[in-house]
């Protein structure tokens, strides 16, 4: 509930401030994104599974971000970027997929 | 607890309650928590899972606008900046080619325009000129009215036409004589005492417009010995009214070369 809430306050607060996203996190911003958007996929599993653990949601998040922008840094360092973007972005979608997957038969039983 | 895992079974708690940290808990209360670590931890958790939702939501935000708003370019790699531009600098390169060739032909077209524009300007002028000589178009400029006055009516076809030759001879470029404007073709005939041109039966007194330099005319009508001496001796008489500007309004039709034909040169 909170999470949902605070959520929609980050959107809010993005929409009306208007930031501008800084050139140096430009190329990390959209992956780190992706990847929280995965922890929280799997932080509302595990809520539905009956598992969910405030500590492990917020280190995987964490983490998840962390990693995912290193990635994309050591990417753009070894000149694969684009590649490794894309691989970051296809495993976490899958993950998310799974994810998906997960809470649907929860919610629908199906 | 294994929030983010994939679809792999989670290590299953041994219940489902949301701290797992103090693992090893008193086995009479499984469920429950010690009570002053509870709420301060369940705070503290929900708070920091609120913040990172929250920073989430923002970046969602702020990334999507970022997306939507800024150009697409903004966010391509440099090979893909360089493969861009490549590829502008190409198209620059044939449109500028382009403007090359299209000016050519702009210019080609513009002079044979103008060739075009000048030989019209020509054509229509030798028109009007023709026209005028011709008496097929209206003339109008400087010149002489005369009048023959011949009470007497002794004057020829002859003596008439020596008018409008004294007048062309003295440069009259155009001559309207009576209600006929005199050109190439015109005709002085005597038919049953009266003196027709162009089959117009003249009654006196002739009036006589001729445009042209109007001393010259005038010069070449009095001329001692000329058609104004000629008038008076027959008892008539022949005044000559120079004019700034004469205008002849009378036309003729032309008619079209039966037999003759522009010969090539």
């Amino acid at each position: 509930m909170i999470a949902a809430l605070a959520l929609i306050v980050g959107i809010v607060v993005g929409l009306v401030f208007r930031p501008t996203v800084p050139t140096w996190l430009e190329p990390y911003l959209p992956i780190a994104v992706v990847a929280a958007l995965d922890a929280v996929f799997g932080g509302v599993r595990a809520r539905l599974d009956g598992i969910f653990d405030a500590k492990v949601f917020v280190v995987s998040f964490i983490s998840n971000v962390v990693v995912a922008a290193l990635i994309v840094f050591m990417g753009d360092k070894l000149g694969v970027g684009a590649q490794l973007s894309t691989a970051v972005v296809v495993v976490l979608g899958i993950r998310i997929f799974g994810n998906a997957a997960a809470i649907r038969r929860h919610v629908f039983r199906a | 607890m294994a929030d983010d895992d994939d679809s792999t079974a989670p290590v299953q708690p041994d219940d489902g309650d949301k701290t797992a940290s103090p693992a090893k808990l008193p086995a009479k209360l499984p469920a429950k928590l010690p009570a002053k670590e509870r709420p301060t931890a369940r705070y503290r958790a929900a708070a920091l899972i609120g913040v990172l939702t929250a920073a989430l939501g923002f970046a969602i935000a702020v990334q999507v606008r970022a997306n939507s708003q800024s150009d697409s370019l903004s966010n391509l790699r440099e090979d893909d900046l360089i493969g861009i531009l490549d590829n502008q600098n190409a198209r620059g390169d044939r449109l500028r080619q382009q403007i090359t060739e299209l000016e050519q032909t702009l210019r080609r077209l513009q002079d044979s325009g103008d060739r075009n524009a000048a030989a019209r300007q020509q054509a229509e002028q030798d028109a009007a000129a023709l026209g005028i000589l011709l008496g097929t178009l209206p003339a109008t400029g400087p010149g002489v009215k005369v009048t023959i006055t011949d009470p007497d009516r002794k004057l020829t076809a002859e003596d008439l036409l020596d008018v409008v030759e004294e007048l062309r001879g003295a440069g009259a470029e155009a001559i309207q004589f009576g209600p006929v404007r005199v050109s190439t073709s015109t005709s002085f005939t005597t038919s049953g005492g009266a003196i027709a041109i162009d089959g117009n039966v003249l009654t006196g007194p002739y009036t006589v417009f001729a445009i042209g330099d109007s001393k010259t005319l005038d010069t070449a009508l009095n001329i001692p010995g000329g058609v104004a001496a000629a008038t008076r001796a027959a008892g008539g008489d022949l005044v000559v009214d120079e004019r700034d500007v004469v205008t002849i309004t009378v036309i003729r039709s032309l008619s079209t070369p039966k037999y003759a034909s522009p010969a090539p040169h």
